[in-house]
């Protein structure tokens, strides 16, 4: 297995505050990632998973604790440097596609490379190869509303890889799809793996989740238990 | 994200809400249109009042009777007040008393009806001696204008303005009255010459309507016997003596009627100060009317904060995903700054092209002159830019400080 640790979680709480009302949506995960490592993390609804990927993601800020990226503590950071981290070292997908329904599909791949400051000529062309990576070399100019669902999140999965992120995180990527699409998404993410990037894969599917090295299963916020799976021992 | 792909970002954005954009546009339209309208007449008001005091002719000082200077108002009814005479202009002619005055002309004007044959046409009759011409710095079109004998001996002839000319003149005669007889008063007078246009920028100014005759011609056609004069025209030497011959004129004319300066009977202009008192009331209507179109400037102005305000709330999603894909708080407030001043910036284009296209159709619906102005245009252009930078702030800086998590999961 690979070594260096990526993700470094010590004790991270997450509260939800609504007026008075306060909620534990995390009490307390420890846990490391090492790079290149394909983690699946499992659990009930409403047991934190998709709070535990949005601060992997940078994308919201625990309450207490330390999340240390790639030796960085993510909590010292300004705004705009959780920006770039975002947009250089991880790609996401999620469980809504959220793709911007107004823009073709390579406009959509094409969006963090814009705020990746890549000139125009190139991005056309990397979005288009993504694309083709995905198997939708023959749908670049359509929007969303002409694509399927499955072809959607695909869609979703070449904006993700269209910046070479080390880290993929997916919150729930085959929640809305059929087994056929469902397939076709989680092929896309073992290649990713295979190519040497770091996957955290959220789901409540165990089947899912089988396809993942490590799981991590969460109840009400806190990690219940952390085992490797079949797949463990395959090196890539 | 540079500024170019943001300014294309931008467009587009606002081409994808085109109704929406123009009806945002509408109030910003509208404001720079009637400001660019509002300057444009009053300037167009002030080039005709200047242009027609420019053609009373250079360096004039303009004598009339009746006090305008006092406070207690216009003493002695303005032109109808015997207190200005002949004599006082020959007065002023004398060289040794008005050293400064290169030449005077006295007038009479009364308004009468004037026949060539069938046609009748009513002007203004202006009495007058020899040197007008000159003083008001007129030429001839065709003929001569009347001598110091024809004067002396109150010759029955008149020299017409070209508008009173082409009036009186439309059959076989009309292209060369000169020689033909017209009639004023039941009195046969021949037509010896025709002059030509003033010049001054507006049609059917009376400077080219109106019957000259000598003014001695002009007293017996109004059965007058007096020698009270209407208005008295000094040409100075030269523009550096104006002030001077205004002075030697003033104190002339106190010392022949015999009243002190407070108590003066008649009244001197100059053509700056003509224009400057014409200009004064018209400047007063232009500034009401571009202060009540600068209001709906901002009223425009804040219909664009309001559909940005709008347009960030709809879009919350959105921006939680660009932040999510690695937009910076900034590169967010950028963008929606530049669609708030490119909405205001094209809403400022399409007014100045009202303005313009209304520059070119209004004068000849309301018969007013509109100068548009290049420094109106520009800054009314820079307003437009300004009021969609300003406006555009608030909810830049709201779309900017949104947390992407808050706005990734907003519905
Ligand atoms: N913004 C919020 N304010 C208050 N409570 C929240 C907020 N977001 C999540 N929660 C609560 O935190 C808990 C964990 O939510 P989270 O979305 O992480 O669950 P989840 O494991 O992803 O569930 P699911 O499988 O249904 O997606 C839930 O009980 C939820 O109600
Ligand atoms: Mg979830």
């Amino acid at each position: 297995m690979t070594s260096e640790p990526i993700i470094e979680l010590t004790a991270i709480r997450k509260t939800y505050r609504s007026g008075t009302i306060e909620f534990e949506a995390l009490r307390g995960i420890d846990t490391d990632i090492a790079e290149g490592e394909y983690v699946a993390v499992i659990g009930p609804s409403g047991s934190g998973k998709s709070t535990l990927m949005n601060i992997l993601g940078c994308l919201d800020n625990p309450t207490e604790g330390h999340y240390l990226l790639a030796g960085e503590d993510v909590s010292q950071m300004t705004e705009t440097q959780l920006a770039e981290v975002r947009n250089k070292r991880i790609g996401f997908v999620f469980q809504q596609f959220n793709l911007l329904a107004s823009l073709s599909a390579w406009r959509n791949v094409e969006l963090p490379l814009i705020y990746a400051g890549v000139p125009r000529a190139d991005r056309r062309a990397r979005a288009v190869r993504a694309l083709e990576r995905v198997g939708l070399g023959d749908r670049v100019d359509n929007r969303p509303g002409e694509l399927s669902g499955g072809q959607q999140q695909r869609v979703a999965v070449a904006r993700a890889l269209v910046t070479e992120p080390a880290m993929i995180l997916a919150d729930e990527p085959t929640g809305n799809l059929d087994s056929r699409s469902t397939a076709d998404v989680l092929g896309l993410l073992d290649e990713l793996h295979a190519s040497g990037r770091t996957i955290v894969l959220i789901t409540h599917e165990h089947e899912v989740a089988e396809r993942a090295q490590r799981n991590l299963v969460i109840a009400d916020g806190e990690i219940t238990s952390d085992v490797p799976t079949a797949r463990a021992g395959v090196i890539v | 994200m540079n500024w170019l792909e943001t300014v294309r970002a931008g467009a587009e954005a606002v081409r994808a809400h085109r109704m929406r954009s123009i009806l945002t546009m509408l109030g910003i339209v509208i404001g720079i249109a009637s400001v660019i309208l509002t300057v444009g007449f009053g300037q167009g008001a002030q080039k005709e009042v200047k242009d027609e005091i420019d053609a009373l002719g250079s360096n004039l000082l303009i004598v009339s009777p009746g006090s305008t200077t006092d406070s207690s108002g216009v003493r002695g009814g303005f032109g109808s007040a015997t207190t200005l005479t002949l004599d006082d202009a020959s007065a002023i002619g004398e060289d040794s008393v008005v050293p400064d005055a290169e030449k005077v002309a006295a007038t009479t004007s009364t308004n009468a009806a004037v026949a060539a044959g069938e046609t009748n046409w009513t002007t203004s009759v202006v009495g007058t001696t020899p040197s007008w011409l000159d003083v008001r710095t007129r030429t001839l079109e065709a003929g001569r204008f009347f001598t110091a004998e024809e004067l002396a001996k109150g010759a029955d002839v008149v020299v017409l303005g070209p508008d009173t000319a082409s009036e009186l003149f439309t059959g076989p005669t009309a292209a060369n009255p000169v020689g033909q007889t017209v009639s004023i008063g039941g009195r046969q007078l021949t037509v010896i010459g025709v002059l030509d246009s003033s010049g001054a920028s507006s049609t059917g100014t009376s400077e080219d309507d109106q019957a000259v005759v000598p003014i001695s011609t002009a007293k017996s056609l109004t059965g007058s016997t007096d020698n009270a004069v209407s208005t008295i025209y000094v040409e100075a030497t030269s523009a550096d003596t104006l002030s001077a011959a205004y002075q030697e004129v003033q104190s002339l004319l106190l010392t022949r009627h015999g009243v002190a300066a407070s108590d003066a009977d008649f009244s001197i202009s100059t053509q700056d100060s003509l224009v400057e008192t014409a200009n004064s009331t018209n400047e007063t209507l232009t500034v009401l009317l571009t202060g009540v179109a600068a209001i709906s400037l901002l009223v425009g102005g804040v219909g664009v904060m309001n559909i940005m305000l709008v347009s960030v709330t709809e879009r919350i999603r959105e921006i939680g995903l660009r932040k999510a894909l690695g937009a910076t708080p900034s590169v967010i407030g950028r963008q929606f700054l530049v669609e708030a001043s490119m909405l205001g910036l094209a809403g400022g284009i399409a007014g100045v092209l009202i303005g313009v296209v209304g520059s070119w159709v209004l004068p000849s619906i309301i018969d007013q002159p509109v100068t548009l102005s290049a420094f109106a245009t520009g800054a009314a252009l820079a307003t437009s830019l300004a009021l969609g930078v300003g406006f555009g702030v608030y909810p830049a800086s709201r779309a900017a400080r949104l947390t992407p998590i808050d706005a990734l999961r907003s519905e």
